[in-house]
């Protein structure tokens, strides 16, 4: 299965993401952000960091890359896009998912294990995963989801949330919820599912000697699921 | 603009310096020289009260490969491999303007060991406020952790341990000190030395702008009332650039076209070019219409004096001019030949068609002033008659209550979740251990790095305490199971001209040198911040020593946390009751006097190597130092890391209960053994003449010290973590 991850000018979580794609079989291609075209790909991967130092608005710049062009046509044709943290953020600026990011709520940058609730597992991403509540990573600034109601009853209409922060046990409540996100909405589809952008990290849980090991489980399902 | 000694002494310098300036140049300097010779001369840049004592450090030794005096020192991590690493202060700015001091900090320090060509794999910082109660506190201490997260965060580098306190005497000058490592290959470290005649000398990086000028005169002097004044010399970071910058400058040195390289720190273009022709023995000659200004009609004197962040200079192999601009072009940066290496040995400048400086490099550097100021040795100050009685009335669960939640000693939790703390993937030990410990990348062999300082032992009696320091640094790395390799310090003091402050600093050194030499861990980078004092009132002597150190195989490495069920706790190192400048002392006897632990040497080497004996075959389970707070307060921490109890036996001792809990001996460390290992390890133990407690055994959920007193690990935990959570509510 091939892969591709874009490097925008400030990204830093591109190797860490080269790194675990290899890790559970993708052959994995860098791409630069001001290249024109995608090499053929399975999966496109938006990497974490902070694209253009996050200055203007996290994500906006970078949406307006020139791959993004490619990217944005890979999504209509149903290619499938996941975008981690900051590149979540490229995708809400890119029109991809809805919604938007804010500051969280505590107004601080908050790096820590999560865990989340899959919550719809029709779709490439989380289809075949044998556990309900994972535990993930999270590092950032910017991950409080916003949206209006409007466009939160159409999300939870057309079963667009992909993952919540809840506790261990797979309970969602507001102590649990680390930045603020409307329903503790960690992670969001498009309307078709093909695109999936979420705050969590899963590249840095894919070793035991590192945070954790549930990356490991979410990446070897994923592959199988492209296979 | 006529230049005068008024003028002179309005740029920080004496009036002989002045003299002796005119002297060298056999004429008077003007302006633009003047304020190079400035920024060359003040005490950041030219150590001109340090100098003769920093070179009594212990610097050498097998795993070296380059001492102070480089952008940073370098050790050998065998297979090729290799470690850069330095701490650096950002003291003054830090505390004029929290967030931008801080986070140009973490920058600057970066960028010294990036310029070497080693991709930084870790943060860390020492970070030291004023009380608690003090009305600027607060405020400080979130400006400086969101400008650490700010810059450390951005660039992508995992800030993975730290130290934090809070002492009266940083109530007018905080201590801000970042420490970065990088991993290079042997046979790829860029160092500054110029070679060759002719060659371009490029400018790269962000443009130059009026922040920061005289940033490094502003370092060198003491705060007075009009301090909030000098807020336009603090830089601005810009930790994208240094993203890009970081990318370009590997892209670069990848190839084979730097001959030299120096990132413009303190004193900017002017320190940066005078040190890469000094150490080449070279002139150097600069236009400086070439280089990238950000503000218009900027002047000679303030294109030299600006510490703009994130810039480099670089001297080139000739002809490959291209090959390096294509790759700042590619990273959006902007690139600049400004002159050249010449064999005058003077720094030329030059500003629309007219020459406007002329100076011999060597009255810069080899000529610039250096000082043997006197200094007061102190006395050991004698050791307190603590009334028995008095223990008596202690109760250990509030005692320990209160020194669990003491600023000194709760978590920091609520600091070093704001860093990202595992992103490149190579974290296996956070912030919270007794090290951090990152991988090397694609390897099996991680570092472990710790920071640390003990400015109370230090204020008591400077020479223990620099010993004292060192030899924490040590522990902590011993404890996760690392080999201690190498340190950096961090020297931290108020003025030199007074000879209490002098004494302080003289005698810290000694003590820092002669514990790194017994314990073969040389010094090979760090730097001097004198004049931390606001209207007479110096801080505490503070020198921070950041320590390295190996792991062979990271699947070895060790944590505090308890791991099991009925394994037996040791306490390792003998516990004679040092009470004098412990926590107990100070927060709950409210005694400030009196002699800090002593340090004995061989001690700490023979239980240090003992224990990575004893790691090394497989016996240690979890493991911690014995620190602030003594036996107790560690085991605490083991037991909340873990989530596990202990059951306290009282072990044969002849001092007091409370003597041997919260006593702060030196030397010492908690380990954990599996029960069927005991013999085998006490057998060690006893060979190696170490002293040892058997404390306990660990049980489920419980701390019982007898049978009066209990404490669940929720109760340990609320104590440990609340306090700074809602002290920064």
């Amino acid at each position: 299965m091939k892969s591709s991850v874009i490097t925008f000018p400030g990204s830093n979580c591109d190797r860490d993401m080269d790194i675990a794609l290899t890790k559970f079989g993708f052959k994995n291609k860098m791409v630069w952000h001001n290249d024109q075209e995608l090499p053929k790909s399975d999966l496109i991967v938006l990497p974490g960091g902070f694209s253009y130092g996050d200055y203007l608005r996290c994500g906006s710049m970078a949406s307006k890359s020139k791959i993004m062009h490619s990217v944005i046509n890979f999504a209509k044709t149903g290619g499938l896009i996941m975008g981690i943290c900051n590149g979540f953020q490229i995708l809400v600026e890119a029109g991809l998912v809805p919604g938007v990011l804010l500051r969280n709520k505590y107004l601080q940058f908050i790096c820590k294990n999560v865990h989340v609730k899959v919550n719809n597992k029709e779709n490439t991403f989380f289809k075949n995963l044998d556990k309900k509540v994972l535990e993930f990573h999270i590092a950032h600034n910017e991950g409080n989801y916003f949206c209006t109601n409007d466009q939160l009853k159409k999300i939870e209409d057309n079963n667009q949330i992909a993952i919540y922060y809840c506790d261990q046990n797979g309970n969602t409540n507001d102590q649990i919820n680390p930045n603020g996100s409307i329903k503790n909405i960690a992670g969001i589809f498009n309307k078709e599912k093909n695109v999936l952008g979420m705050m969590p990290h899963p590249e840095r849980m894919i070793d035991q000697s590192l945070s954790g090991e549930d990356g490991s489980i979410f990446f070897k399902n994923l592959l199988n699921n492209i296979k | 603009m006529l230049v005068n000694e008024k003028i002179a002494i309005e740029h920080g310098l004496k009036s002989d310096e002045y003299e002796k300036i005119c002297k060298l140049l056999k004429r008077t300097p003007n302006i633009t020289e003047l304020g190079i010779f400035s920024a060359m001369w003040n005490e950041h840049c030219s150590y001109k009260s340090s100098r003769i004592h920093l070179k009594k450090l212990h610097t050498k030794g097998k795993k070296v490969i380059q001492g102070p005096g480089e952008n940073a020192g370098v050790i050998d991590i065998e297979d090729g491999d290799a470690i850069v690493f330095k701490i650096e202060s950002h003291n003054h700015p830090s505390f004029i303007e929290p967030y931008q001091g801080a986070a140009t900090g973490v920058g600057g320090i970066m960028r010294d060991v990036f310029t070497m060509g080693a991709r930084p794999i870790a943060n860390l910082n020492s970070i030291h406020f004023g009380s608690t109660q003090h009305k600027k506190t607060k405020n400080l201490l979130r400006g400086v952790v969101h400008g650490i997260g700010g810059y450390g965060n951005c660039i992508g580098v995992p800030t993975i341990a730290g130290q934090t306190s809070f002492d009266r005497s940083y109530n007018g000058n905080i201590l801000v000190n970042a420490m970065t490592l990088g991993l290079v290959k042997k046979d790829k470290i860029f160092y500054s030395r110029a070679a060759g005649l002719n060659k371009p000398v490029i400018y790269v990086g962000s443009k130059t702008g009026r922040d920061g000028i005289h940033g490094a005169s502003m370092a060198s002097a003491s705060f007075d009332d009009k301090i909030e004044e000098k807020k336009p010399t603090v830089q601005v970071g810009d930790p994208f650039t240094e993203k890009l910058l970081l990318e370009a400058c590997l892209e670069l040195m990848s190839g084979d076209s730097i001959i030299a390289i120096q990132d413009m720190g303190a004193a900017g273009l002017t320190s940066s070019s005078i040190e890469m022709a000094s150490k080449g023995n070279l002139g150097i000659e600069i236009n400086l219409n070439k280089v990238p200004c950000r503000e218009t009609k900027m002047t000679p004197y303030e294109i030299m004096l600006s510490e703009s962040q994130e810039r480099m200079l670089i001297v080139l192999e000739s002809g490959k001019e291209e090959i390096a601009k294509k790759i700042f072009d590619k990273w959006n940066l902007d690139f600049a030949v400004i002159g050249k290496t010449t064999n005058t040995k003077n720094i030329e400048l030059f500003f629309d068609n007219k020459q406007v400086a002329n100076i011999p490099v060597n009255t810069l550097v080899e000529n610039s002033p250096m000082y043997d100021r006197k200094w007061k040795k102190s006395k050991l100050p004698k050791k307190n008659k603590i009334d028995k009685t008095t223990f008596k009335s202690l109760k250990i669960k509030d005692t320990l209550k209160k020194i669990l939640s003491s600023p000194n000693v709760c978590s920091k939790e609520w600091i070093w979740q704001q860093y990202d703390h595992t992103v490149m993937g190579d974290t296996i030990q956070k912030p919270g251990g007794d090290s951090g410990v990152v991988r090397v990348h694609k390897t099996d062999k991680a570092i472990a790095a710790t920071v640390d300082s003990s400015a109370t032992y230090c204020w008591a009696h400077p020479l223990t305490g620099g010993k004292q320091v060192v030899c924490e640094t040590w522990r902590n790395l011993i404890s996760v199971g690392a080999k201690p390799l190498a340190v950096t310090n961090c020297l931290n003091f108020g003025s030199p001209e007074k000879e209490e402050n002098m004494g302080e600093f003289v005698e810290c050194v000694q003590g820092i040198s002669e514990a790194c030499k017994y314990l073969d861990y040389p010094v090979v980078s760090g730097n001097v911040s004198f004049y931390n004092e606001t209207k007479d009132i110096g801080i505490k002597p503070t020198p921070t020593i950041g320590g390295v150190g190996l792991i062979k195989d990271y699947k070895k490495m060790i944590t505090m946390d308890f791991k099991e069920i009925d394994n037996v706790v040791l306490v390792i190192g003998k516990t004679e009751g040092h009470i004098d400048q412990s926590l107990l002392s100070r927060i709950i006897l409210n005694e400030n006097n009196g002699p800090p632990p002593e340090v004995n040497l061989f001690n700490e080497k023979n239980n240090g190597l003992t224990l990575l004996n004893l790691i090394e075959k497989n016996f240690i389970k979890s493991a911690h130092d014995v620190s602030l707070g003594g036996i107790i307060t560690a085991i605490s921490k083991m037991c909340i890391k873990g989530d596990k109890g202990i059951k306290i036996k009282k072990p044969k001792f002849l001092i007091n209960e409370i003597e041997y809990f919260f006593a702060e001996d030196q030397g010492r460390y908690l380990i954990e053994i599996n029960p069927k290992d005991f013999k085998e390890v006490s057998k060690i133990l006893d060979k190696n003449s170490v002293h040892y407690d058997d404390i306990g055994k660990i049980i489920d959920k419980e701390m019982i010290i007898d049978q009066k007193t209990k404490l669940t690990i929720d109760e340990l935990k609320s104590y440990n973590t609340n306090w700074l959570k809602s002290y920064m509510v």
